[in-house]
Order: structure tokens, then sequence, then C-alpha cells
């Protein structure tokens, strides 16, 4: 059976983005978005990129409408998913990872990642302790534990090589303390020239406004 | 807090609020200011602060006035269809003279119009934003760090002319994220005389009376005209413009809020292509930057003034100008965000 990615983490953490660049590198796949917090910027922006890669997108249909209802009217269950490996893009924070719930059962017999995305330069989540604190809400709400770190630590356009080199100390300290392998650290391509500490190359997709 | 962290528009603001001695907040929420909401449930009772989830919008305005009323530095916060509900209430609080700061994270309307971002509520935040004779001061952030700023500053202006000040912003500035920078404040800023507050006498000093009502018609007309020579001082003191490549500009876009930012993008290609572009960004709406602006067209030939409405601020453009240069309009509305392509196509027309 494929395997599930589950990407979780603070709001503007840089979820929706890691999910984009990880349905990219294991396409064919499926992406589901969950977001039921925020109606903008989310998975379901990206929806003719996903087509012209072969990845399937679950949506809300209600997703970028004037109807902002926390709906969630699709069924991951009921669709053959375990053919394709499956990557879901949770909500922020706590209140965004109770919508896991309604898909346990999706989990079931299933070899889960369940990645909390951290960005040391957001609010609430600067310090270790912060992000591990965060991090604990989060699989309290959604009934599930957390199995991975990935550390996307940036400040938008304004992201500098020595920022995410010194984030790579604060996200090796979360895995220490919460006993959690990190999986990468992202930059945006081109900030650094080889896969020093590890550091993975991403492609930013979400909208800038000048 | 003095480094730069990623912070969504109306985070910032809330965090700036609680900063700016902020205590109480009265709200109800909707989509796209709702974080302000969220985080001032979070961190105000941490800070000995009340958060109060209201069960409307009219509940929440009319706590407002009550807790202003003490002299307590409060705020409420809605979108566009709530800030509609609010105008009674700020109403009420204008002719009590009462400080207080109001946020509108606006969409689409009218009615329950859309989410997404707006700027259709100009007319009301600068005209008409209840019954009777009066003004709140209105002031229009273009950056996530403006969000917080002015925030700060709203409240200061508030407690100098015990008066309500509206924070106006769309749902492109509350929801989009950008490093933000929390000045640190002296001490807790400066200090306003709230003798008026009706906070307990004690037995020690006569009681205060909160009132808007005047049954003498003399006496409202002389309260009215003491609040419009406030009015006349706030315009002489306090207005706010930023002007962007306007000292030899052959036109000039004249746009506020996040279409100003849009509008800087279309100004720096013109100028690319060889035509004389800048921009004029109003930060008060109200009063309305009179003088920043005429300075700013000096030497311009015609204005383009952008908006995402049909056409509001535009009034106020013709206005300031008497019709001495040509001011043509381009917007878009209904919660589309124009794009700096469609500005300088107009442009390159007008």
């Amino acid at each position: 059976m494929s395997k599930v990615t589950i990407v979780t983490g603070h709001y503007g953490s840089g979820k929706t983005n890691l999910a984009v660049n990880l349905a990219l590198w294991q396409s064919p796949c499926r992406i589901a978005d969950l977001d039921i917090v925020n109606p903008f910027f989310r998975t379901a922006d990206f929806a003719e990129l996903f087509l012209r890669n072969n990845i399937q997108l679950n949506v809300s249909s209600y997703a970028n409408t004037n109807l902002d209802i926390p709906a969630l009217n699709f069924g991951l269950s009921a669709e053959p998913t375990d053919k394709l490996p499956l990557i879901i893009d949770v909500g922020g924070d706590d209140e965004g990872a109770k919508a896991l719930g309604r898909y346990k059962n999706v989990l079931n017999n299933r070899e889960v990642e369940f990645i909390y995305v951290v960005n040391f330069r957001r609010f609430l989540t600067q310090t270790p302790s912060e992000a591990e604190r965060l991090m604990r809400e989060i699989e309290a709400a959604s009934g599930t534990s957390a199995t991975a770190i990935v550390n996307n630590t940036n400040l938008g356009e304004q992201t500098t090589a020595d920022i995410i080199e010194s984030s790579v100390v604060q996200a090796k300290e979360l895995s220490r303390i919460t006993n959690l392998p990190l999986l990468f650290t992202t930059a945006k391509a081109g900030l650094f020239p080889s896969d020093r500490h590890g550091i993975k190359p991403i492609d930013v997709f979400v909208k800038t406004f000048i | 807090m003095s480094e730069r962290v990623l912070m969504k528009g109306n985070e910032a603001l809330a965090e700036a609020a609680i900063s700016a001695g902020c205590k109480c907040f009265f709200g109800y929420p909707i989509t796209p200011q709702t974080e302000i909401s969220a985080y001032l449930s979070k961190r105000l009772p941490k800070v000995g602060g009340v958060f109060l989830q209201a069960e409307s919008e009219i509940a929440a305005i009319n706590m407002v006035y009550g807790c202003a009323g003490t002299g307590t530095r409060c705020m409420t916060s809605s979108s566009s269809p709530g800030i509609s509900l609010k105008s009674e209430g700020l109403s009420y609080i204008a002719g009590a003279d009462l400080p207080c700061v109001v946020i509108n994270v606006q969409r689409g309307g009218p009615g329950l119009g859309g989410i997404q971002p707006s700027q259709a509520d100009y007319w009301q935040a600068t005209r008409a934003l209840g019954h009777g004779d009066f003004h709140v001061i209105v002031l229009a952030p273009s950056t996530v760090q403006e969000m917080a700023d002015l925030v700060t500053r709203a409240f200061d202006l508030a407690d100098e002319y015990r008066m309500p000040v509206m924070l106006l912003a769309d749902g492109l500035l509350g929801q989009m994220m950008e490093p933000v920078v929390f000045k640190k404040r002296e001490e807790n800023g400066k200090s306003f005389d709230k003798s008026w507050a009706a906070n307990g006498h004690g037995g020690k000093r006569k009681h205060n009376i909160i009132n808007s009502l005047y049954l003498e018609a003399t006496e409202l007309e002389e309260k009215i005209h003491e609040r419009f020579k406030r009015y006349d001082e706030i315009k002489a003191k306090h207005t706010m413009a930023e002007s962007y490549m306007t000292d030899d500009a052959d036109v000039i876009i004249a746009a506020y809020g996040s279409t100003a930012r849009l509008a800087r993008t279309a100004a720096e290609k013109a100028r690319s292509l060889g035509i004389k572009a800048g921009v004029f960004r109003p930060i008060t709406l109200y009063p309305f930057p009179v003088n920043e602006l005429r300075e700013a067209t000096k030497t311009a030939k015609r204005v383009l003034v952008c908006e995402m409405s049909m056409g509001q601020m535009v009034d106020d453009v013709r206005l300031a100008l008497e019709c001495k240069i040509p001011v043509d309009f381009f917007g878009r509305t209904g919660g589309i965000i124009p794009k700096p392509e469609e500005i300088l196509e107009k442009l390159k027309g007008v």
C-alpha cells in the first residue's frame, strides 16, 4: 500500500507550499486539501499545476468560493486511494488539525508520515520549546502523533541564507526534545549552492504581492 | 521582541493593539478578519485583559461604548457587513465623545457580498459611519508593518481627541504574511486626560455622565460645533500620506491600502517604458491629505485613481484638486484584485 503524508503546523509555517512540493516530488499522487480554517492561500489555488503534473486534487467544492464554510464534502475513504501516494494538507494549528479526525479510517493500515512543519521566524514558534508546545496541541486535536519534523523557516521574500542556517540549530534542538527525526530543512531554490545541512531546495508557489 | 518575525496582517494588528495598551476586545467573527479575534482570545487574558465574543456585532459595539466610557482602551473589529451593523453604536460613541478603535478588514459588498478583498467601504468610513454630524479618523495601512504601527497611532489619536478611530484595511492585508518588527513603545506611551471617565468617583468628586442626548437644540449645536473644531485641528495637524516618484511625474496614480502596492509596481513598469509615473498614497483617509496631494501633483498633467471599488476615493481626489487636473479612474470590484499590468494599460491610455 502506498504511503500517506500528513502535513501539519502553525498557520503560516508554509504547510501548503511544502505540500505542493511534496506532491510534485511524488507524482503521480493524490493531494487532499483539508484546510477548514483559512479560505485564502490554500492548496486548491494550484489546481492547474496539479493537472499538468499528474496529481489528483481532493478539495471541498466550496474552496475558493465566497461561501466560507468549513465543509469537507469529499470522501477519501470511498476512493481507491491506496493505489497512489496521498498527501494531506491540514489547516493551521490545533483548530485545523481537528479535521483529521474525520479521515482516521483512511489512515488505518497504511504507512503514515505525520510531518510537523516549523518556521522559527513565525510568531509563537520562535523557539524549540514554543514549537514543541504547538506540536503537542496539534497532536491532541488530531488524535495522531507526529512522526517527523520539517524545518521550513523563512521570512517570505526577505529570507536569507543566514536565517536558514541559524534555524538549523533550532530544528535540531526541536528534534532532540521531541525525539522525532528532522527530515530536512527547506530553502528556496537557488539560495544555497549545495545540500549543506541536508537543506532541500523547494519552489515557492504560494502567491506573493508586491 | 525587536527581531523581524513573519506574521499575518490580522495577527500583527492584534499584537500591536495589546502593546498599545488595549485592555478589552469585543467582537463577533467574520471572514477575513477572524484571526484578530482568534489571536486576542488567546493573548488578551494572559496580559490581564478581557476578550469577549459578543452575541452579535451590535452587542459588541455597545460593549465598546460601555467600556470606552470608563476610559479603558478598547477595540472592536469586523469586516464590511459587520461594520454596517455597528453604525448605530458608533454614532452614539461619537455623540458621547468617547475614544475607541474600530477595525474594518474590508470584503466585497453590498449585502453579504463575498469574502475576497475590497475597498468599497471608503464612503461609509469617511462619510457615513452612522447618523448625525460627525466624523471618525480613518487610517489606511498598506503593509503588515503598518497594520501594527497604525493601530498604535489609532489608540493615541482616539484618546487625544476623544473620538473613534477606524483602521480601514482589506482582506488582502489581513491575510497576507510579511516580516514585521514591533517597536519598543516608550514606557506606556503618552498619557491622556481621562478625568471625564465614568470609572467610580469614590465619593471624592462629582459623578461623570456618559450621554449623547441633548434636549436643548442650542446645546446640541454648540456641542457639535466644538466637535468640528477638533476635526479642524486634526485636519491641520494629523494628515498623513506617502509620495513615491512624484517629483517630476507627468501622471500620478492615487491609491490607498493594498492597491497602492500594485500601483507602485505599475508606476515602476511605466518608468521603465519612459512614462513619468508616480504614486500618491493617502494614509489618513479622513482627514484626506489635501495639501500633500496638491504638493505631489505639482508637475502632474493627469491623475489616475485606482481602487478595489467602482470609485469612491476618486471623489476626494477631485475635490482636493478642485478639477484643476483631469482625474481618471480604474478599479476592480467584487473581490477582484487589480493586476499591475491592468493599471499600466489604463495609465498608457490616460
